[in-house]
């Protein structure tokens, strides 16, 4: 335990062998409160309530909700982006909140959901700042000091796995929203984390890179521990991928569980208040949400 | 590139247990990081590499760009030096500096003309211009950097005017009657424009984080609350004091002593050595703050101690030059151009087309109507200004 409690220690022992059992979940998250702080009016109401979970290493959690139900916020939290008002949230065993800035970003990756970019960093320089995080420490020699070729082979590696090495000299100003998200995607795989946080990564996608993004997560997942959680308005997409599905309601998790219990109809509708169709994949026999048609949506 | 898209989509292809053995010489250890991607490493690396491909800044590209601009600048200052209400021949000028180098003092005693204007008019001014045009360029990068917007420039923070009026009640206080030569006034100055950031902080942290868009209204508020004390104090000098004051306040650039040069060299580039020590950091944040921490940034920390340094930079500068305005802004926005947007070329290729700018500025505001001279901050002014507008009118969609 003193030595998992070194956030260092212990990442250089997992990548020295792979494939360890790890002790702790990814995420341990209990019962953690959330509401954005403004001074003056106290009856505002909590954006995350009493939010319990257990993401276990090597998993794929997806995250679904009505818009507003605190998904984004819920994301952000786990990132450290915002801290829980109550609750407490264990990476691999040790406390977020108490860990350094850099020590987060060495595990975690986060992708956006959309970023517009103002400055004409090229696709290949903003992949590379991925590796930022890696960076040799030093207060006043950070700022300066140039890539590695290790950096830079692990830049590339990202920037093929999602598809855009081909862009590498594109500004990321003229970048359509799907090649943008592709960058990020391929900013945060440049991070080399254990823990990838994603907030709708196919929201602007085409289908082939829908299809591919997805398929390399669970690749990195089988391949290298790689623990997901991803947001996504997509239900199929959700419930064909990920190993359990979070279902949130106004601040507050309804269902937790592999897709076949979250999928439901009777509680799709309670939670989105409309009508849906659930089957099966055809190809996977898992749980596929459809729409109704307008024959059936015209009673609701 | 289809063959490198190919095999870059390695999902498709259902094999995924490979021979680990098999991999590419760019399979990655990445021994100091947790996990890697030890899966990506089986996809062949294109022979054009990032590097190849000069989608990135290496060290040649930083070495060559920034070695021609010093050369530029060399030149520029040479011919700043030719010209004048006297040209003075460039084989004189040569004569002159090598003189002075080579005797290793400044003081000669010699009864020159040349020398003379050279040494203790032209020479001191035009470092001057460098010093100041190097700075507010680069404070004007660490700005933008920070406050994501390509426009900002230490006056739309307040940053001058706090300067300026810091330096204005130095003057009230009766620090002398020449806004020059008095070592006080980068102090008051520096305090000013730390007085503005303090309030602007104060006013815009009032949430948890410091939101960029209340950070720039704050910004201009203050604007207008100093320019009206600054026009106050001036209208109840003395009408000669208040005329150096006006002038002083329009831009000047004014012969300095060389001690009083290198009291404020040392002093700026104290500041401006430790803005370049966040040149990554400044990349990272222009990123957005939200990103910016995810890539382990404390970026509260790291706005602060940049916008110190801002100020302690703008403070000195506006203390000895008053308000040139639109240098921080127009040739950050020029170089950004040529040399993308990596801040580790952009800061010190700013500096120095910063510092050539305003040397060439400040030629021409002295030659121009010459024997009279016109505030070099006009000039900038009027180049800046028009392509302000041409950014707000036709690259809307570069701007936040």
């Amino acid at each position: 335990m003193s030595e998992l409690s070194d956030g260092r220690s212990k990442q250089e022992s997992l990548a020295g062998s792979a494939g360890v059992i790890e002790s702790h979940p990814a995420y341990d998250v209990q019962a953690v409160r959330f509401r954005y702080q403004s001074k003056g009016s106290d009856a505002i109401r909590w954006i995350l309530e009493d939010v319990s979970f257990c993401v276990q290493a090597g998993k794929v959690l997806g995250v679904v909700g009505p818009n507003g139900s605190g998904k984004t916020s819920l994301l952000k939290v786990l990132a450290r982006l915002l801290r829980p008002v109550q609750g407490r949230i264990d990476l691999f065993g040790q406390e977020l909140v108490a860990m350094a800035q850099q020590e987060v970003a060495c595990i975690i990756g986060v992708v956006p959901q959309d970023s517009q970019q103002l400055f004409p960093f090229t696709v290949a320089e903003t992949v590379l700042m991925g590796r930022f995080p890696h960076r040799s420490r030093g207060r006043w020699t950070s700022g300066f000091g140039w890539e590695s070729r290790e950096d830079v082979a692990i830049a590339e590696e990202a920037m093929m796995t999602v598809d855009i090495i081909h862009l590498a000299h594109r500004a990321v100003t003229d970048l359509s929203g799907g090649e943008r998200q592709r960058v990020m995607i391929a900013r945060a795989l440049a991070q080399t984390p254990r823990v990838l946080l994603l907030d709708e990564p196919t929201a602007f996608l085409d289908l082939q890179h829908q299809v591919e993004i997805c398929s390399v997560l669970v690749r990195l997942k089988e391949e290298s521990r790689l623990t997901v959680v991803l947001v996504s308005h997509d239900l199929n997409l959700v419930s064909q991928y990920c190993d359990r599905i979070l279902l949130l309601d106004r601040g507050r998790v309804v269902r937790l569980g592999r897709p076949e219990d979250v999928i439901e109809p009777e509680v799709l509708e309670s939670v989105y208040r409309c009508r849906v169709l659930v089957d099966r994949h055809p190809g996977t026999g898992l749980p596929r949400v459809t729409l109704p048609g307008r024959s059936l949506s015209g009673g609701m | 590139m289809p063959s490198i898209r190919k095999c870059s989509v390695p999902v498709k292809v259902p094999v995924i247990h490979e021979d680990p053995l098999k991999q590419t010489p760019a399979t990655v250890q990445s021994g100091s990081c947790a996990g890697g991607l030890p899966s990506v490493s089986r996809r062949v690396v294109p022979k054009s590499g990032i590097v190849a491909q000069g989608a990135i800044l290496t060290s040649s590209r930083w070495m060559a760009t920034v070695g021609v601009l010093a050369l530029t600048a060399m030149a520029v200052s040479v011919i700043c030096l030719h010209f004048g209400a006297q040209p003075i021949a460039y084989g004189e000028i040569l004569r002159v500096l090598v003189d002075a180098v080579s005797r290793k003092e400044i003081d000669g005693g010699t009864s020159d003309v040349a020398t003379t204007i050279l040494l203790h008019v032209r020479l001191p001014r035009m470092l001057l211009g460098f010093l100041v045009g190097c700075s507010l360029a680069t404070v004007g990068v660490a700005l933008q950097a920070l406050l994501r917007n390509p426009l900002a420039d230490p006056y739309v923070l307040g940053v001058s005017s706090g300067a300026a009026l810091g330096a204005a009640v130095g003057v009230l206080l009766g620090a002398g009657t020449t806004f020059l030569a008095e070592a006080a006034l980068p102090a008051y100055g520096f305090a000013g424009g730390l007085l503005a950031l303090v309030v602007v902080y104060r006013m815009a942290a009032s949430y948890e984080q410091l939101p960029i868009h209340s950070l720039l209204l704050t910004g201009v508020i203050l604007n207008a609350i100093f320019s009206a004390l600054i026009m106050f104090i001036t209208s109840i000098l003395e009408p000669n004091r208040s005329y150096g004051m006006m002038a002083w306040l329009m831009g000047t650039l004014t012969a300095p002593t060389y001690g009083g040069l290198a009291g404020l060299a040392v002093y700026l580039s104290i500041g401006l050595f430790l803005l370049f020590s966040q040149m990554r950091v400044l990349n990272i944040l222009a990123l957005g703050e939200d990103s910016a921490r995810t890539l382990g940034i404390d970026t509260e920390k790291a706005k602060r101690f940049i916008f110190v340094l801002t100020a302690l930079v703008t403070g000195a500068v506006v203390s000895v030059s008053g308000m040139i305005g639109f240098i921080g802004m127009v040739v950050p926005h020029a170089v950004r151009l040529v040399t993308g947007a990596d801040h580790r070329l952009l800061l010190p290729a700013s500096a120095l087309a910063g510092g050539t700018f305003l040397m060439g500025a400040d030629t021409i505001a002295r030659t121009l109507i010459s024997p009279a001279e016109i505030p070099v901050g006009i000039i900038t002014a009027l180049s800046g200004g028009p392509f302000f507008v041409y950014l707000l009118l036709w690259r809307k969609d570069r701007l936040a």
